[in-house]
């Protein structure tokens, strides 16, 4: 199964992954590194296919368990600045990211 | 109904979704307080609502009941498997890339909700799902707070059944109402309990004669819907609701009318211009790839479980106006707003269970209550008081009341010891008994003092 050059782009986008130019550049119909790697790995999950799964239901969670529920009680959350110690940049208590676009 | 007037024979198709937060202790699938509003920054969060690698979700029974009684009280089925699945997106509010919600499997499906003006607006499905952090926009930057992340979310999704405005506005609001009688959410639009986002677009009305009926009864006749819809989001209030849909409506109409081709996109609500604009165009809509979440294990819920939560619901505020209507032959216009809220529709019904014993007639209190916007706390013998004082000749004057109260007192003695042995209850039968012997013209705002004083001398 080889994939094209947009569906790549798309892939990339929804993944949120930047691609090198030369990935993005390339002429249609010419397979890039990302291309190529991805095919391979859709190909060899393709294999699965060929498993008869006729009358198997499909397996969604591995436990067997079912209603694993809890009582709406509150424990002491994490302060804020044990909250924070992972973030690269903080302000006003707050985590920063760059910039979202918003109106 | 503004819907009605003529719009160069277009007619619009709105549908709606309704998300409301839960209000709920905990937070959805981790013990952190719910209880978030205007709280410092990151103080309420723990490594499942960060987001952190390797943490597990873990169900809050409370919402789940919640949502179903949501469900049920809007006419919908529960399903006796449900499932949640992973959302996938990229967006700095959601810190782990995928939100958790339900597509396929949501707890409750195919329901509907009666408007004021007869129709039937058909609920697609009410699900439950993890709001998300809150963003803050400053100079460039992007600050979060994830206080908010993993609060309880119900989202109820009707059909595209709404042809006008006014209905819109109906529904929302009878979504608020049910939300506050249920007790599930305080609901408050200022706040963002809860949040509204309209999908609306237009379509020539294939004749008049269909035109009527689609907006006056259940769609009977599915018609085509249009090739496009546009997304209103960010609508803080019903009234922004309505403008932005009105806005909407005739912005979609110029467009096809100058041979424009409307597209699919998501707009926002500029109060200060009054007027739509475009946030995400159709290029960038969403690709989700919903999955179900594989650390959560399916929900059963047992018939049981359904019919206990259900008999644990109070009356509903459209049965309550019904029964008000029927019960004490009050207009549809006076049972609507002395249900609006379930205290003001108890505090009535104890107005009318003292008034029936004093004669006084449930219109005549419904009356009062709504020309005089009479609250819920006011003192129940003072408002019959003075609803008797309205009436023709009655008995104001202390030494007259007195009199009668001494009669009353002396023909009901048991009354008298039922009282002098602690039940103040009592005290109702010996105002009853002046009602009767003045023939219900006696002022019981001062009666209840009289009383209290010569009860006091007898022995």
């Amino acid at each position: 199964m080889k994939l094209t050059k947009d569906q790549v782009k798309k892939v990339a986008r929804l993944a949120n992954l930047p691609l090198t130019s030369d990935e993005e550049d390339l002429p249609e119909g010419e397979a890039g590194k990302y291309s190529e790697q991805l095919s391979r790995v859709l190909e060899y999950i393709d294999q699965l296919n060929q498993v008869d799964t006729t009358g198997v239901e499909p397996t969604f969670n591995v436990s067997g368990e079912s209603n694993i529920m809890r009582e709406d009680t509150t424990v002491a959350s994490l302060s804020q600045e044990e909250a924070l110690s992972n973030a690269p940049q903080k302000k006003e208590g707050m985590f920063v990211t760059k910039g979202v676009f918003e109106e | 109904m503004t819907g009605k007037r003529t719009m160069n024979n277009y007619e619009p198709v709105i549908g709606l979704e309704v998300h409301v937060e839960l209000n709920t202790k905990s937070k959805m699938f981790c013990r952190c307080s719910a209880d978030y509003f205007g709280k410092e920054p990151n103080t309420h969060t723990c490594p499942v609502c960060l987001g952190l690698p390797g943490a597990l979700p873990y169900i809050n029974q409370s919402a789940i009941e919640d949502c179903i009684k949501i469900g049920l009280a809007l006419n919908c089925s529960v399903s006796p498997i449900s499932r949640f699945e992973r959302k996938n997106y990229f967006y700095p509010d959601l810190s782990k890339g995928y939100q958790i919600s339900q597509y396929r499997w949501p707890l409750c499906i195919n329901g509907q909700l009666t408007l004021d003006n007869g129709q039937v607006i058909r609920i697609n499905r009410v699900h439950q799902e993890e709001d998300t952090g809150k963003l803050f926009h400053q100079e460039g930057q992007t600050l979060i707070d994830f206080n908010r992340s993993g609060v309880p979310l119900v989202e109820i999704v009707t059909e595209p059944d709404f042809r006008d405005v006014e209905a819109v506005r109906d529904y929302a609001k009878k979504l608020q109402q049910l939300f506050r009688y249920l007790g599930v959410s305080n609901a408050d639009m200022e706040r963002g309990d809860m949040r509204l986002e309209a999908n609306v677009s237009v379509r020539k009305v294939k004749s008049q004669k269909s035109k009527v009926k689609n907006t006056s009864q259940n769609l009977k006749v599915e018609e085509e819907l249009p090739p496009y819809r546009v997304e209103l989001k960010n609508i803080n209030s019903f009234r922004f609701m309505v403008a932005a849909i009105e806005y909407e409506i005739k912005r979609q109409i110029e467009a096809l009318e100058k041979g424009e081709k409307l597209s699919q996109e998501t707009r926002g609500w500029n109060g200060d211009k009054k007027c739509t604009y475009v946030q995400r165009s159709k290029e960038e809509a969403h690709d989700y790839r919903y999955f179900p979440e594989p650390d959560l294990p399916e929900l059963r819920i047992e018939e049981s479980r359904v019919k206990s939560l259900e008999s644990s619901m109070p009356e509903l505020p459209w049965s309550k106006n019904k029964r008000f209507e029927e019960e004490f032959k009050l207009s549809t216009a006076q049972a609507k707003i002395l249900t609006e809220t379930e205290e003001l529709a108890d505090y009535f019904e104890g107005l009318v269970e003292l008034g029936g014993k004093e004669g006084i007639d449930a219109v005549k209190i419904a009356n009062y209550v709504i020309n005089q916007k009479i609250g819920a706390g006011t003192s129940v013998e003072e408002v019959l008081g003075k609803i008797k004082a309205k009436g023709e000749g009655v008995i104001g004057d202390e030494r007259e009341l007195e009199k009668l109260a001494q009669e009353a007192i002396s023909e009901n003695e048991k009354a008298v010891a039922d009282y002098k042995s602690g039940k103040e209850a009592a005290l109702q039968v010996l105002i009853g008994g002046v009602m009767r012997l003045s023939k219900g013209k006696a002022d019981t705002s001062k009666l209840k003092p009289i009383l209290e004083k010569l009860l006091k001398v007898v022995t």
